[in-house]
């Protein structure tokens, strides 16, 4: 796919001119690169959502059920009843723009309809002409568009062209998020059956055996042996994974891509060996065996489906309170909508950490823990024996994560990790990092290969601010918290900024973490050489 | 066409309330009956749309953090951009409200060669909007001395502090000067700048072309063609006594600052302008970050179909067990 894409020099020639055409026309040009694929129907018909059926976003006929129409004003009431945001938002735009170039779609492509403030009016105008006084009556002139089916497809590209990062929502004086705006967009979509495949699959693969990949119990359990037994070789040390261990303390509970992605996988090597050097008496879960809920990105509904075996596991093996792994969107379901959803979560202890006795009071009501915050509580505490020197081959940037910084403001945690357990670290611009991060370009489900042009036009901001410091002060890894980022920031570096790697913050902590009894260790957790000049020849040459 | 239209629609309706200022047989319905009729419709329109809003459900608590959320002791929290209590939410409202915190954070982003991304300040949409809103608040404050007998003091202040530069007679009101200078920038913004220009509807203009033309009627009244304004406070104390009076000595162009008012409150709860009283309650700005430390209740809490634990251990049961992991039933 990556071949047949654009060249990078070609990508950047961005056109900001705004078309001739008035953006109220809904047509769009599906070009490839720029879209997903339609969900195959046997997962729809699996998860039993509406209108199962082979059709692909090129086909001319979307074959929509008979009564589209009434089906999508339907659910937009509904949802309107529903949500104060989202009538809020369709009601108090002002249309100033100042969300305009926040967004990385609209920076890397030009496109007015990725300016936010287009994005949202696309669901506002029909919203005034069926839902206003004015719009009713006047029509056009009060801003109002018909609902056709060139606005079902329209809102099909364009409500897949957000990764709903909350980037927008930082700037509009108003707080208008155009996440959630795109999330209904996209609920109204499922109600007549216009899914991609690369958010149905895992929802379907994770609602059957409890992840994305639809990883099996017995498979599950041998990918952490095998991670157990490749720890042992580079350390020397043999940790416990246990998996499913009724009257355990922590449920932990990760993105299940850290039992076989890479570079995800060090991350999980890397929380193992703390764990075993703390001594943690926690367990994983098979059946809740996914942090990830690809169902935030379909509906409210099918987010707290996925979500409600976290905390039924949890009650089932008896643990006293779970942790998270580092994974972007699952810390926005957990952090914003697990307790609401699935709780009260009144038969778990207010969380404390075994080995310090802090009490996590900001996680009281939840129960839940992340890693960054439980590890920094530990290193604070002087709990851990780092070498921050074994982490000398690199030099490594932060990337917030767009969840955890703007739903979370989980920002200091992973920088003081990073800062104890490593001597090379550096911010990018102030612009591009904490709440104004931006997004990797593929979030919110749309990191597939189809998409690869619009996930690198996407990118191209991140990816910039990485170019920066790599020519600036020899960065060579972007450390980050999300599982997603893992995935998908290392084809966006590749693309623009070669020579730059990608880790998870826990990686490190393995890399310098000192455990009792270990052999000398000779490489990092990739099993590569560590010191300084080791990744020497790899970096490359500034231009 | 949408800025041609709405000046078109706003030159209108400023020729509609001069004519009906001159003929005398209209006189009482545009001095009397529509500024009540508009007075009303604004009233009852603003609460009935703040009432829908309010009474629509908050199902989850989804602040968006702009700054370091409280967790650790010892790591400073950001205690106004991610608040963690009300006093913190009041503040971040305050700061909202009163001097537009997130329109102060604009940027704009610039593609250079390389390709290099440069971001540079642009505070100028904050400033002209900050100073649109806070003269047209003291503007509003000043014409209380219109409808109030005696004229409290503070209104007398406000003037007098306004007039501070002491510029012709009657002096210049500072305010008068900012709120017509923010206005221009803000039309001339959306007219220059193409990406804005883009995005702009018909109603964007509306209520700037509103706003201009009740702003400048003001201003000439005041400047230019002096107007009585002993009869003009007769009328307005007449209409909020509510025994209307329509002294002669009022002139057209008074009519005409009257009519575009009343269209603007009669227009103002169906359109944009309800950013007012909205900017209250978004729910991105107005909650507390404590989504972990309390539950917040979801007063619909969809019911769902969920794949049980025992489900997924009956589906599974064999190669659980060839696995050799715990199971519940053997």
């Amino acid at each position: 796919m990556a071949e047949e894409a654009p060249k990078p020099e070609k990508l950047a020639q961005v056109d900001y001119r705004p078309p001739g055409r008035d953006w109220r026309d809904p047509a769009v040009e599906l070009r490839k690169g720029t879209f997903c694929y339609s969900a195959a129907p046997k997962h729809l018909e699996y998860l039993g959502l509406p209108n199962p059926r082979p059709w692909q976003p090129s086909d001319a006929d979307w074959k929509l059920p008979a009564d589209w129409k009434q089906i999508i004003l339907a659910g937009m009431k509904d949802r309107l009843e529903r949500f104060r945001s989202f009538r809020l938002f369709m009601d108090i735009c002002v249309r100033c723009g100042a969300c305009a170039d926040k967004c990385h779609f609209y920076i890397g492509s030009g496109d007015p309809k990725n300016m936010p403030v287009l994005r949202a009016e696309l669901m506002r105008s029909v919203y005034r002409r069926y839902f206003t006084a004015a719009g009713r009556l006047l029509g056009p002139l009060a801003g109002g568009r018909e609902l056709t089916e060139d606005v079902v497809k329209e809102w099909f590209y364009y409500f897949y062209q957000c990764t709903e990062c909350r980037r927008c929502s930082v700037f509009c004086p108003f707080g208008i998020d155009t996440a959630e705006v795109t999330m209904m967009g996209r609920e109204l979509l499922t109600l007549v059956g216009c899914n991609i495949n690369w958010i149905l699959e895992p929802v379907a693969n994770s609602y059957r055996t409890g992840n994305h990949l639809g990883i099996q119990p017995h498979a599950l359990k041998d990918s952490l042996d095998f991670a157990v037994g490749e720890l042992e070789e580079m350390t020397g040390i043999r940790v416990e994974a246990p998996i499913g261990k009724k009257g355990a303390e922590i449920l932990y509970v990760i993105p299940s891509a850290e039992t076989f992605g890479t570079p995800h996988y060090y991350t999980l090597l890397g929380s193992l060996l703390l764990f075993h050097a703390i001594g943690l008496d926690y367990t994983f879960s098979a059946y809740a065996s996914e942090g990830g809920n690809f169902g935030l990105f379909t509906s409210h509904e099918m987010m707290k489906r996925l979500n409600a075996k976290i905390y039924a596991e949890a009650r089932r093996l008896g643990v006293k309170w779970i942790l998270g792994g580092e994974c972007g969107h699952m810390w926005r379901v957990v952090h914003q909508y697990m307790d609401t959803m699935n709780g009260p979560a009144d038969f778990l202890e207010e969380p404390v950490s075994p080995v310090t006795g802090t009490r996590f009071e900001h996680a009281r009501s939840t129960k839940m823990v992340h890693i960054c915050e439980f590890t920094a509580d530990l290193i604070r505490n002087g709990k851990l024996r780092l070498d921050p020197s074994r982490n000398d081959h690199w030099s490594a940037t932060f990337h917030d994560s767009c969840n955890p910084a703007r739903s979370m403001g989980l920002i200091e945690e992973p920088r003081f990790i990073l800062r104890s357990v490593m001597n090379r670290f550096h911010e990018m611009p102030e612009n591009t990092i904490k709440e104004r991060t931006f997004c990797c370009g593929s979030g919110s489900g749309l990191g597939t290969d189809e998409n690869f042009e619009m996930r690198m036009r996407g990118g191209l901001p991140r990816a910039n601010a990485v170019r920066h410091v790599r020519d600036r002060f020899g960065v060579n890894l972007v450390a980050c918290v999300c599982a997603i980022d893992k995935a998908t920031l290392p084809p966006l570096l590749e693309y623009w900024v070669p020579g730059v790697s990608v880790a998870g913050v826990h990686e490190l902590v393995g890399n310098a973490l000192v455990v009792e009894g270990e052999k000398e260790r000779t490489t990092d957790l990739r099993g590569e050489p560590t010191g300084a000049g080791a990744r020497a020849a790899e970096t490359p040459a500034h231009e | 066409m949408n800025v041609l239209g709405s000046l078109a629609v706003a030159s209108l309706l400023a020729g509609l309330g001069f004519v009906g200022g001159q003929v005398a047989g209209l006189r009482p319905v545009f001095g009397t009956l529509i500024p009540y009729a508009a007075f009303v419709t604004f009233l009852l329109g603003v609460s009935y749309r703040i009432l829908v809003w309010m009474r629509s459900p908050v199902p989850f608590r989804i602040p968006t953090t702009c700054g370091q959320q409280k967790s650790l002791p010892w790591i400073k929290s950001s205690r106004l951009e991610n608040p963690s209590s009300t006093l913190g939410v009041i503040g971040r409202m305050a700061l909202e409200i009163g001097l537009f915190r997130s329109l102060f954070r604009d940027t704009r982003v610039e593609l250079r060669e390389g390709p290099r991304l440069a971001y540079g300040e642009a505070r100028l949409l904050w400033l002209g909007a900050l100073l649109f809103h806070w003269s047209l608040l003291f503007v509003v404050l000043r014409h209380l001395r219109f409808f109030l007998e005696p004229v409290p003091a503070v209104v007398n202040v406000l003037a007098s502090v306004d007039s501070f530069f002491q510029v012709g007679a009657p002096g210049l009101y500072v305010t008068d000067v900012v709120l017509t200078g923010a206005l221009g920038y803000l039309l001339l913004r959306r007219l220059v700048n193409p990406q804005v220009r883009y995005i702009s509807l018909f109603a964007d203009y509306f209520a700037l072309f509103l706003l201009l033309g009740i702003a400048v009627s003001g201003i000439l009244m005041r400047y230019v063609v002096r107007i009585d304004t002993v009869a003009a406070k007769q009328l307005a104390l007449g209409l909020v006594t509510f025994s209307p009076v329509l002294p002669e000595k009022v002139g057209p162009l008074f009519f005409v600052h009257l009519f575009l008012l009343s269209v603007l409150a009669a227009y103002f709860p169906f359109s944009k302008l309800m950013h007012m009283g909205g900017v209250f309650l978004s729910p991105t700005r107005n909650l507390a970050n404590t989504s972990r430390m309390r539950r917040h209740i979801n007063p619909w809490n969809s019911p769902v179909k969920v794949h049980t634990y025992e489900e997924w251990e009956d589906e599974f049961r064999d190669k659980i067990k060839a696995a050799g992991l715990p199971l519940e039933k053997e």
